[in-house]
């Protein structure tokens, strides 16, 4: 099988097409009047954004687009060149030298200048700055929504309140200003009922990595899973109708017993089933993926496919409270949770899901993951008895992706993993 | 007997290199019963702190004259150096006299730094502070009031003194002093940086991160008499104003090699918890209402601070301004979010208003001084010789 000839299930294409066609609508925005609305991934309110008719962008999904296409490095460097440091997000940089380039999005087409850079201010600190610069660039408006931390490790009423007031009072007069369009809270619901449908499906999806083997990986194939529910189709018919193909997908491999799909084919043998926290690396992204499948290593569950969402831990959007819903959804994105809350969800992801063990992928660019991660290493550890991996990357910058280092850790790793299961099975003996 | 600006800026300096804090341990075994509280850059209401009968200690890292061996064990290398060093106090046990620790949202290293602490030092006093980035007085004013309300009674649990509406306001007008003091300070460091130069000015500013409020205004109001006063050989250097060293702090040695290069220092952003507000907090009617307003309307304007204006150059412009300086020198802790997204921002602010600029990047254990020495000379002469005035 050559690298371009790659197995397809009907979900992931149908996955490409509405990827694809979300691109193609935001480039055609100018032509279609609609209006385009910035924001970003964690916290995003995409069922709010579109009861305006408007088109979310968002500009983590446009870098790492970039990244898997190899042209970040370039953009990056211009950035850089441009006088913003090598030692910040390469996912801003990325979109700096992607908008110096003439904004050339993944179909080829130029996409617009957002008309509101809507601030979801999100468990990452970077998410501020990264639109203060582009605010500067495009001299489009900006308003801030900011999503308390869940610092002492829960969601108070106060932190609830004021996420609505700030909804309520700031971001729909905005969006109500940029679109000319009055809100319309039974459409919100109707989005909200479409979401939590998709939301369910989603949560099959990842739970039937429990399975062995496991039908799914749920870290590199997790983000083919995620890419609708994280960009433009959560609180949409089509979203919903994606992810129960996906689950209908995915139970039928479960019926038949067979693996995961990846780019090299089917895994036809589960040797070792990992839990990963952090991002993946997205320009050496299939690079990356086959240093597992050559290894019969599974990812049956990730904490970056949660970033847009711990749907798995119980969270639905419910239409019954609209606005109330969409603070809560903020406030429990991953990276919003505790260092301890982490813990406690990695440990009880190899616990509920029979991992042998886990690796974390740090990440340079993004402190709001890497920083305190060799602590989460050693108290997951402790906690569960299994040992970790460690490994570091980059987001999108090619220069810190060092192949020859990560894979001959993760294969070190698998290799202790593998000793250890023969001392446990021996002594059994 | 009288002290010399030379004799105080010298005994503040041992209070600088002091990694036991002895200050503060002599505060709380001063009487029976005394809590310490501790907080890392950026803000911390420290008001709240006092009217609960505390110390606020500031925790900035431990500079350049401790070896952190296990610190590291924490941190990538590609993350700045300040946790590691306050995570390498925590594990050596040189802050096991502080009795809790505040972790405000300055960027994502300290906001996970509270989760760590939580995991370090469990059961301990630890609380994250979410300060409003809405500046609304009815919105993020309401939310960061309940937060301040919220606070107040949790450290009036640890030290057993409620917080009282009288404590608060009482705590407001002490904490005032001390601003006014800072800034009477740094105006007379603007009007004579020859007279009160940014080396000692620096470490009586940093003296108070372990001193009782009233006590460090007494030191500050006993350095600006004497320093005022004093005879010193008149020095002509550049006026430069130091942007991005907010929160890991440079190393004394670093201020003096700048001072040393031929630049007067004549605004900041070091130590910023201690000028926080722009004008003093109201004294009078509901205290946390009082902190409330002057956090949404009286913020000094910083990286950490989400701007909702375009412009991000305009305030920076302003103090180079009002500093009547001839320069800005960009210092940033390598690996600084905050700061060094910043910059392109401020840049692009001076580029268009013509004034000249320098930038580097430090570490708080940096030992190298002469590379930047050459730069920030070469920088002031430039100014003093080629400029247009």
């Amino acid at each position: 099988m050559t690298r371009t000839d790659v197995l397809k299930d009907d979900s992931q294409q149908r996955q490409k097409d509405l990827i694809g066609g979300y691109f193609t609508r935001l480039a055609n925005a100018p032509k279609t009047g609609h209006k385009t609305v910035a924001t970003f991934v964690p916290g995003n309110l995409t069922e709010l954004i579109s009861c305006f008719d408007a088109i979310p962008i968002l500009p983590e999904i446009n870098a790492l687009q970039s990244g898997m296409r190899k042209l970040s490095g370039n953009y990056i460097t211009e950035a850089e060149r441009q006088g913003h440091s090598e030692d910040v997000c390469t996912y801003v940089k990325c979109d700096i030298g992607m908008f110096e380039g003439g904004n050339i999005g993944p179909t080829g087409e130029a996409l617009p200048k957002p008309d509101l850079l809507l601030l979801s201010y999100t468990g990452c600190f970077t998410f501020m700055k990264w639109f203060e610069l582009l605010r500067e660039k495009y001299g489009t408006p900006s308003v801030m929504l900011h999503v308390p931390y869940q610092g002492q490790g829960e969601v108070t009423p106060e932190m609830r309140k004021y996420v609505v007031e700030q909804l309520e009072r700031v971001v729909i007069p905005a969006l109500e200003h940029t679109t000319g369009r009055k809100f319309d809270i039974d459409l919100l619901r109707e989005k909200l009922a479409w979401s939590s449908k998709a939301e369910d499906d989603l949560v099959k999806v990842w739970e039937s990595a429990k399975h062995r083997p496991s039908p799914i990986d749920g870290y590199f194939g997790g983000v083919y899973y995620i890419g609708p529910i994280f960009t433009a189709f959560r609180g949409t018919q089509e979203g919903a109708e994606y992810y129960a193909l996906l689950r209908s997908e995915i139970e039928q491999r479960i019926r038949e017993g067979r693996g995961p799909v990846t780019p090299e084919g089917e895994m036809k043998e589960e040797k070792f089933r990992l839990v990963v926290e952090g991002p993946p690396n997205w320009t050496h992204f299939r690079d990356f993926w086959k240093m597992f499948t050559d290894e019969g290593a599974v990812v049956v569950a990730s904490t970056y496919t949660k970033v847009g969402g711990l749907y798995d831990r119980g969270f639905r959007h419910d239409p019954k409270d609209p606005l109330g819903t969409l603070a809560d959804y903020c406030m429990g994105c991953y990276t919003n949770h505790s260092l301890p809350n982490r813990v406690d969800l990695i440990s009880k992801y190899i616990e509920e899901y029979s991992a042998d063990g886990f690796l974390i992928n740090s990440v340079k660019s993004c402190a709001s993951f890497s920083a305190g991660q060799l602590m989460i290493l050693r108290e997951v550890e402790k906690r569960t008895g299994r040992t970790g991996a460690f490994i570091e990357s980059d987001l999108v910058d090619p220069r810190y992706f060092s192949a020859a280092n990560i894979k001959n850790r993760i294969e070190s790793y698998l290799q202790m993993l593998e000793q250890k299961r023969s001392s446990v099975a021996g002594a059994a003996r | 007997m009288t002290r010399s600006p030379e004799q105080i800026a010298a005994d503040c300096e041992s209070i600088y290199y002091d990694l036991e804090f002895k200050p503060a341990r002599d505060w709380k075994a001063a009487e029976p019963g005394r809590k310490v509280v501790g907080f890392v850059p950026v803000f911390c209401p420290r008001e709240v702190i006092s009217a609960a009968g505390a110390l606020a200690m500031s925790i900035v890292g431990a500079g350049d004259w401790l070896e952190v061996i296990r610190g590291d064990a924490y941190y990538q290398s590609y993350l700045c150096h300040i946790p590691r060093s306050i995570v390498e106090l925590a594990v050596s046990n040189r802050l096991d006299f502080v009795d809790g620790m505040l972790f405000p949202s300055t960027c994502d290293v300290i906001r996970n730094l509270s989760g760590m602490w939580q995991m370090l030092k469990p059961g301990s006093f630890v609380r994250y502070v979410d300060v409003p980035q809405n500046y609304e007085p009815e919105i993020g004013g309401r939310f960061w009031e309940g937060e301040l309300r919220i606070l107040a009674a949790e450290i009036g649990k640890l030290t057993g003194v409620a917080v009282t509406d009288d404590s608060l306001r009482e705590s407001i007008r002490i904490w005032n002093e001390n601003r006014a003091a800072v800034d009477e300070m740094y105006l007379l460091r603007r009007d004579r940086p020859d007279l009160a130069p940014t080396s000692e000015v620096y470490v009586v500013l940093r003296a108070g991160n372990v001193m009782d409020p009233a006590s460090h205004t007494k030191l500050i109001r006993e350095y600006i008499a004497t320093a005022r006063t004093s005879k010193r050989a008149a020095v002509d250097s550049s006026r430069v104003v130091i942007v991005g060293a907010f929160c890991e702090q440079p190393p004394l040695a670093l201020i003096k090699t700048i001072e040393r290069s031929g630049c007067f220092i004549v605004d900041d952003d070091f130590l910023l918890v201690s000028r926080w507000y722009t004008a003093p907090v109201a004294e009078t009617g509901d205290p946390f209402k009082a902190l409330a307003n002057a956090f949404v309307k009286h913020t000094i304007p910083t990286a950490v601070m989400y701007s909702p204006k375009t412009g991000r150059g305009g305030a920076l412009i302003e103090r180079v301004k009002t500093a009547r300086a001839e320069g800005v020198i960009f210092a940033a802790p390598s690996f600084c979010t905050p700061a060094l997204l910043d910059q392109p921002m401020l840049v692009d602010g001076l580029e268009k208003a013509g004034i000249p600029y320098t930038a580097f990047k430090y570490a708080e254990n940096t030992g190298q001084f002469q590379p930047i020495r050459e730069q920030t000379g070469t920088f002031a002469d430039t100014m003093k010789l080629w400029s247009a005035v």
